[in-house]
């Protein structure tokens, strides 16, 4: 084990990959002079050179083309968006090609490709830069959608990203680039599809991914401390796919479900899940799913304003009560 | 007519205040006063002060996040701008918009926007708009050489030309696009050529000269008006800062920046006024009140309320 940052599992990972295999290259803007906006690709471009880290211009939907073109006839290309926000503009090769080609070419040509970069509301970035496009992109059969919210699955979700023979979105967030933790040692890889328990309780239990495990742990400690309920936290990890299986096991114990998101409430992975969950462990439920979300709302930039935008440790509990209250 | 000279000094008083009030702004960023991104224009203020001044009020201005001086030279308050920095109630955008997105219907000025190039049809659809209702607005819209690169501008471009809209499209070309220069970005390096491939007027001239900005755009802005003729201009400038706050701006060197400075257009009009046998005393005046309005605007903007919660949801739909 080692102590890494999380942008750091992030470039291990892909420079691992960029080793093995010499048909991985990474393009987007900002990635190689620049050393990345957000320092996730910093050194790459003095490692791997101009062929392999390449510097687009501002060309979202052009170079994710590209990009997909490339992984067509047999690259494996890794595109990064400076944002997630930024994937709009890029919306129509994700939708109409990368998720298509597979199957409307009767499985004649794969699309091996990454899609990588940082999701949802930075810090009063406002309301055009704070958007949690999971829930776009989750919708997506053909593609498959990966939400770190730990260092060591940075490096491994990454890895298995970068491995797979499908699009892969990766969705990591500015807000844990920052963050340190344990990474396991070797050629480490982590599973799609297959949540983790993040912190067992009895009580209730909390389904999420991505930076919102952060308030969700922080809520079942001070509930721990405070003699409250007892909280276990699911960190979904993949959303598609989607390990309901774990949070029904969950749920059968605790008989509560709180399902906590940055995205929007309307629809999205979060609603995917309540409907599987009700419908495999209805006679577990002690009380309906309720889910903390964003707000229906357009990012505000005012600080304060933003902050009540997003869930925090506090509406966590409060959802937490509500739930036990039932 | 209005005596040349005196049109300089508001001219001049224009440019003086955006760069001053942009010290302010980035002094109070760092003083965790504004949050997000805080772009600043210091370096390119004769684009936007000669461009507009061959606008009527009835112009349509669109323009990028790099939005304040456009707002302040449409007339918006600098304790609106400011205020809306800090996130207050009593900002131009009521503080949900903050640095990036400044609006000001009344001075038709349409929005300062985020995603490079995705403003520039808006402002063709504001041309288009003028051009059903006949009513002789012009839209001018402001865009980066980055914007040039991406769809959305060349659908805007050739649109208006087929259209025939009355729009005058200035790229803004500081020669960077945040870390990535010119000739990283664009096959050809002259973004006025983009206007052969859709048969439209171009120019292309540097923005030192605040009033030669106003003349040559004003060219634009009559053929727009009188023509419904769109007009692709490149105005070639710099940017003394970084592409934000946040850019620590290492691809460019200090030699380069001085260098650049050397082209200033404040003390290029300083420079003429004095000519125009204008006196230290008169534009030490014009000086000393732009200090005194950023002084105001930003106590103002300190003193203002934050707006309510009930302003998260009560603008998403009208
Ligand atoms: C579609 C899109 N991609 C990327 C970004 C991130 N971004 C913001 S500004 C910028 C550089 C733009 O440069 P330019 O158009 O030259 O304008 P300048 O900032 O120099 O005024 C980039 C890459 C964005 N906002 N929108
Ligand atoms: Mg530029």
């Amino acid at each position: 084990m080692r102590e890494l940052r999380y942008r750091e599992a992030l470039r291990e990972a892909m420079a691992e990959e960029m080793e093995r295999d010499e048909r991985v290259f990474i393009m987007g803007e900002e990635v190689g002079h620049y050393q990345g906006a957000y320092k996730v690709t910093e050194g790459l471009l003095a490692r791997f050179g101009e062929k392999r880290v390449i510097d687009t211009p501002i060309a979202e939907e052009g170079f994710a083309g590209i990009a997909v073109g490339a992984a067509m006839v047999g690259l494996r290309p890794i595109v990064e968006f400076m944002t997630w926000n930024f994937s709009a503009v890029a919306f129509d090769q994700i939708l109409s090609h990368a998720s298509k080609l597979r199957q409307m070419s009767g499985g004649q040509f794969t699309v091996p490709i990454v899609f990588r970069g940082p999701n949802g509301a930075a810090k009063q970035t406002g309301a055009q830069h704070s958007h949690a496009m999971e829930t776009f992109y989750a919708q997506i059969p053909g593609i498959k959608v990966v939400v770190p919210a730990t260092v060591a699955d940075a490096k491994g979700l990454m890895k298995a990203a970068i491995r797979d023979e499908n699009p892969v979105l990766v969705l990591e967030d500015e807000r844990l680039y920052g963050t340190k933790g344990e990474v396991p040692d070797g050629d480490h890889v982590a599973p799609f599809g297959v949540a983790a328990v993040r912190r067992a309780g009895e009580d209730v239990t909390l389904a999420t991914w991505g930076k919102m495990l952060l308030p969700c742990l922080d809520a079942a400690e001070q509930l721990a401390k405070g003699g409250g309920p007892s909280c276990e936290v699911i960190d979904l990890r993949t959303l598609r796919p989607l390990d309901h299986h774990t949070v029904v096991e969950s749920v059968r114990k605790t008989g509560r479900l709180v399902v906590v998101h940055e995205a929007w409430p309307y629809g999205g992975p979060g609603a995917e899940l309540v409907d599987r969950v009700q419908r495999e462990a209805f006679d577990a439920l002690d009380a309906p799913v309720l889910r903390c979300t964003g707000r229906d709302a357009s990012m505000p930039y005012n600080k304060k304003l933003e902050d009540l935008t997003i869930p925090d440790a506090k509406t966590v509990l409060a959802a937490v009560r509500a739930v036990m209250a039932y | 007519m209005q005596d040349e000279r005196d049109v300089l000094l508001g001219l001049y008083r224009q440019m003086v205040l955006i760069r001053r009030f942009e010290e302010a702004s980035a002094k109070a960023y760092s003083q965790g006063k504004i949050g997000g991104f805080l772009h600043l224009y210091i370096g390119q203020e004769a684009c936007a002060v000669g461009a507009l001044a061959a606008l009527e009020k009835r112009d349509y201005v669109v323009t990028t996040y790099r939005d304040h001086a456009q707002a302040l030279i449409r007339g918006t308050s600098a304790r609106a701008c400011m205020a809306e920095m800090f996130g207050k109630v009593t900002g131009c955008s009521k503080g949900l918009g903050g640095s990036m997105h400044f609006f000001d219907a009344e001075n038709r000025m349409l929005g300062g926007h985020g995603i490079v190039g995705g403003h520039v049809p808006l402002a063709a659809g504001a041309a288009f708009a003028s051009k059903y209702r006949g009513d002789g607005a012009v839209a001018v819209c402001f865009f980066g050489e980055g914007s040039a690169t991406i769809g959305a501008f060349s659908e805007a471009l050739n649109l208006a030309a087929l259209w025939k809209l009355p729009i005058v499209f200035i790229c803004e070309n500081n020669e960077y696009s945040m870390g990535t220069p010119l000739e990283r970005s664009l096959a050809v390096a002259d973004v006025s050529q983009k206007a052969l491939s859709v048969g439209i007027e171009r120019d292309r001239f540097r923005c030192t000269d605040v009033l030669e900005v106003r003349d040559r755009v004003a060219v634009a802005v009559k053929r727009a008006r009188e023509k419904n003729e769109p007009t692709l201009i490149e105005a070639l400038t710099y940017r003394y800062r970084g592409h934000s706050m946040s850019d620590p701006g290492k691809y460019r060197t200090q030699d380069e920046i001085e260098a650049r400075k050397k082209d200033d257009p404040i003390a290029r009009a300083e420079a003429s006024l004095r000519g125009m046998g204008a006196s230290d005393d008169e534009l030490a005046k014009i000086n000393a009140s732009v200090e005194a309005e950023v002084e105001d605007c930003v106590k103002f903007a300190d003193e203002s309320a934050e707006p309510d919660e009930s302003l998260i949801e009560a603008f998403n739909y009208a």
